[in-house]
C-alpha cells in the first residue's frame, strides 16, 4: 500500500488541492481574522463566483484563467457593497449578529441559486482539460499545476498588499485597536467594507482556478466552508503564512484520508483536525500560545 | 398575571379545538411542523437563548434521537414511545459531550458556533459510513399504526402530541426563566466573568444548559421519525435541521419563553404559503427564510416578542415587565 507511486501522486496532488484552499481561506483568514468577522457566506460567494466564471465561459468563451481579473474585480464590488449596506448595518458590530447575518445572505444566495439555476452540476470543457505534466515522481494535470502556480502568486500578492501598503496598515491598525485607529482619522467602516471586499475577491480568483479543476452546483460552497475554517484555524487567525501551510496540509490530509479511508469516511479527518485545534490549540499551529 | 392565565387558557382551549374544526390534511400538517419547529427551536432556544451559547449543530442532538429510535425499533423491537426515553438520554448525552469538550476547553461565541457545526458533521460522516445506520439510504421504521405504537393513520394524532411536546417546551422555559439556575444561566450570558465573579459556576450551568437542550432535541428526533417513518444523514445530521431550530428562535425572540413558537408560527405561514403559491419555486421559500432574518436583525434585534413589548412599552400597555432582552 505504502508504494512511492501510490504515495508520491497522492501527496502531490493534495498539495495542488491545498494551494486552492489556501486562497479561498486566505479570504476568510483577513475577514475571520483580522476582523474577527466570521463569515458564513463564504462558501456562498464562492459558488456565486464560479457560476459567474462558468457563465463567461459558456456565453462569451472566456477562458477561466483570462476572466480572473474579471472576476476578482466584480467579487470585490460584491463584497464592499454587501458589508457597506447589509453587514455593517444588520449585524449592530455585534459577533455573533455577524454570524447570524451572513447565515442569513448564504440562505439568500444559495437558494437564490437553486432557483435561477436548478440543481444540477456543471463544469467546464477546456481544450487543454485532460493535459498532464511529468513532474517526475508523479503525472499531475496541466491545470492543477497552474492553480498551484497561480495560488503562490496570489497569495504573495495578498501578503505583499496587507504587509506593505497603506492600505494594509489601515487594515491591520483596525484589526489591532478599533478605537485607535479611529482616533488617529482612519475611516473604520471604510476599511471593514475594504477588507471585506478583498477577502471576497480571493474568492473571485479561488473560483477561476477551481472551475477547471471541480464543478459547480448550489451547495457546492458548503464543501468549502469548514474546509476553510479548518485551515483558518489550523494555520493561526488572520496568518497569511499560516493559512498558506494550512492549506497544503489540509489538501495533503484530505488526499491521504481519502486514500487509506476511503473517499466518504476520508471527509472526516478534516472536521477532526478542526476539532482537535479548537480545543487544544485555538492560536494555530504556527503562532505561540498568547 | 391574571390577563396572562386567560389568554393562555384561551389559546390552549383553540388549539385543542383545531382538529375539530380544521378537516384539511394540508393545513393540520402544517400546524404540527409549526409546533414541532417550535418545541426544536425552544430546545435551542434554553442553550442559545437564556445561555447565550449559539449552536450551529443542533442537528448533532436532533439527528441522534431519531437514529436512537429508529435503530431500536429496528434492531430490538422496542416500543417507540420507550424509545423516547433512549432518543432523549442520547441528545443529552451528546450534548454533554461535546458541551463538556468545548466549554473545559473554553470555547466561546462564535468559536462555540464552529465547533458544533464540526461535530454535526462529524456524526453526518460517521452516519453516511456506518452500518448500523445503513449508511446514505436510511432507515425505514416499520408501519404499525396505533397510539400504543406511536404511529396514526390521521394527521390529528400526530398535532396532539406535537401540542404535548411544544406545551411541555414552553413549561420548561417558564420554569428555567423563574428559576434562581435560570437567573444564573442568564448572568452567564450577559456576562460570563461577572458571573464568576459573584460565584456562578459558569461551566457547570452550561453544560447543564446544552444537556438539558440535547435532552428535548433528541425527543423531538423521535417525533419526527414516528411521523415520516424515515430517517437518513442528510435529514438527521444535515445542517438544515440545525438552521431552523435556531432561525425560528432568532425570529420570535431569544431569550423568551413564547418566542419560538411565535417564530415557527410566522416562519412556517411564509414559508408553506409560498411554497403552496409558487409550487415550481424551489429554494424561495428559503430565499424568504433569509431575507427574513436579516431584516429582524436588522430592525428588531430582539425578535418579534422583544418588539412586541418595547410597543407595548412605548404604548403604556407594557405589564411593567421589561423582558431579558440583552
Amino acid at each position: 500500500m505504502l508504494e512511492l507511486t501510490i504515495l508520491a501522486p497522492a501527496l502531490i496532488n493534495g498539495a495542488m488541492t491545498g494551494a486552492v484552499y489556501a486562497l479561498i481561506a486566505l479570504g476568510l483568514t483577513l475577514v475571520f481574522g483580522v476582523l474577527h468577522i466570521i463569515n458564513f457566506a463564504h462558501g456562498s460567494l464562492l459558488m456565486v463566483a464560479m457560476y459567474g466564471v462558468f457563465f463567461l465561459n459558456r456565453h462569451l468563451g472566456l477562458d477561466p484563467y483570462l476572466a480572473i481579473p474579471i472576476m476578482t474585480a466584480a467579487m470585490f464590488a460584491l463584497g464592499f457593497g454587501l458589508q457597506k449596506s447589509v453587514i455593517s448595518r444588520a449585524s449592530h458590530g455585534r459577533d455573533e449578529m455577524i454570524l447570524l447575518v451572513t447565515l442569513g445572505i448564504s440562505l439568500i444566495i444559495e437558494n437564490l441559486a437553486l432557483y435561477l439555476w436548478s440543481a444540477d452540476t456543471r463544469n467546464v470543457q477546456l481544450p487543454y482539460g485532460f493535459a498532464v505534466v511529468n513532474l517526475g515522481v508523479a503525472l499531475v494535470s496541466r491545470t492543477r499545476l497552474i492553480a498551484f502556480v497561480a495560488a503562490v502568486v496570489l497569495s504573495a500578492l495578498l501578503w505583499l498588499l496587507i504587509d506593505r501598503t497603506d492600505l494594509g496598515k489601515a487594515i491591520r491598525a483596525v484589526a489591532r485597536e478599533k478605537q485607535g485607529a479611529r482616533v488617529v482619522g482612519i475611516d473604520v467602516e471604510h476599511i471593514y467594507a475594504m477588507s471585506f471586499g478583498i477577502g471576497v475577491a480571493c474568492l473571485g480568483a479561488a473560483a477561476c482556478l477551481l472551475l477547471p479543476i471541480y464543478y459547480v452546483n448550489p451547495q457546492v460552497g458548503n464543501v468549502f466552508v469548514l474546509v476553510a475554517f479548518t485551515i483558518v484555524v489550523l494555520g493561526g487567525m488572520g496568518s497569511f503564512v499560516g493559512a498558506f501551510a494550512g492549506g497544503i496540509i489540509i489538501g495533503i490530509a484530505e488526499s491521504l484520508g481519502g486514500l487509506f479511508l476511503g473517499e466518504s469516511l476520508g471527509q472526516i479527518g478534516i472536521f477532526l483536525i478542526f476539532i482537535a485545534i479548537l480545543l487544544f490549540r485555538p492560536t494555530g499551529l504556527f503562532r505561540a500560545r498568547a | 398575571m391574571g390577563r396572562n392565565a386567560v389568554v393562555g387558557a384561551l389559546a390552549l382551549g383553540l388549539a385543542l379545538a383545531v382538529p375539530l374544526i380544521v378537516q384539511s390534511g394540508f393545513w393540520l400538517n402544517l400546524l404540527t411542523l409549526m409546533l414541532f419547529f417550535g418545541y426544536l427551536g425552544g430546545s435551542w432556544n434554553i442553550l442559545g437563548g437564556y445561555a447565550g451559547q449559539f449552536s450551529f449543530g443542533h442537528a448533532a442532538f436532533f439527528g441522534t434521537g431519531a437514529y436512537v429510535t429508529a435503530i431500536l425499533q429496528l434492531s430490538l423491537g422496542l416500543n417507540p414511545w420507550v424509545t423516547m426515553l433512549f432518543a432523549a438520554a442520547g441528545g443529552a448525552s451528546v450534548g454533554l459531550v461535546t458541551g463538556f469538550l468545548s466549554f473545559r476547553y473554553g470555547l466561546r461565541g462564535s468559536y462555540f458556533a464552529l465547533i458544533t457545526l464540526a461535530f454535526s458533521e462529524v456524526l453526518r460522516v460517521l452516519a453516511t459510513t456506518a452500518k448500523i445506520t445503513n449508511g446514505g439510504q436510511g432507515l425505514v421504521i416499520p408501519l404499525r399504526t396505533g397510539l400504543g405504537n406511536f404511529q396514526f393513520a390521521g394527521k390529528a394524532g400526530y398535532y396532539y402530541v406535537a401540542l404535548a411536546m411544544t406545551l411541555i417546551s414552553l413549561a420548561a422555559a417558564w420554569c428555567i426563566e423563574h428559576s434562581r439556575f435560570g437567573a444564573r444561566l442568564m448572568a452567564v450570558r450577559e456576562n460570563e466573568d461577572a458571573a464568576e465573579a459573584l460565584g456562578v459556576n459558569a461551566f457547570g450551568h452550561k453544560l447543564a444548559a446544552i444537556t438539558i437542550s440535547g435532552m428535548m432535541a433528541g425527543a423531538g428526533g423521535t417525533f419526527y421519525v414516528q411521523m415520516f417513518f424515515y430517517v437518513d444523514p442528510a435529514i438527521a445530521y444535515g445542517p438544515a435541521m440545525s438552521v431552523e431550530s435556531l432561525l425560528v428562535s432568532i425570529i420570535g425572540g431569544m431569550g423568551t419563553v413564547a418566542g419560538p413558537l411565535l417564530g415557527s408560527i410566522v416562519l412556517h405561514l411564509v414559508g408553506d404559503l409560498t411554497r403552496k403559491v409558487l409550487a415550481n419555486a424551489p429554494g424561495i421559500s428559503l430565499v424568504l427564510y433569509g431575507v427574513l432574518l436579516i431584516l429582524i436583525l436588522r430592525y428588531l434585534p430582539n425578535g418579534l416578542i422583544g418588539g412586541a413589548r418595547a410597543l407595548a412599552g412605548r404604548v403604556g400597555l407594557g405589564t411593567a415587565r421589561s423582558g431579558s432582552t440583552g
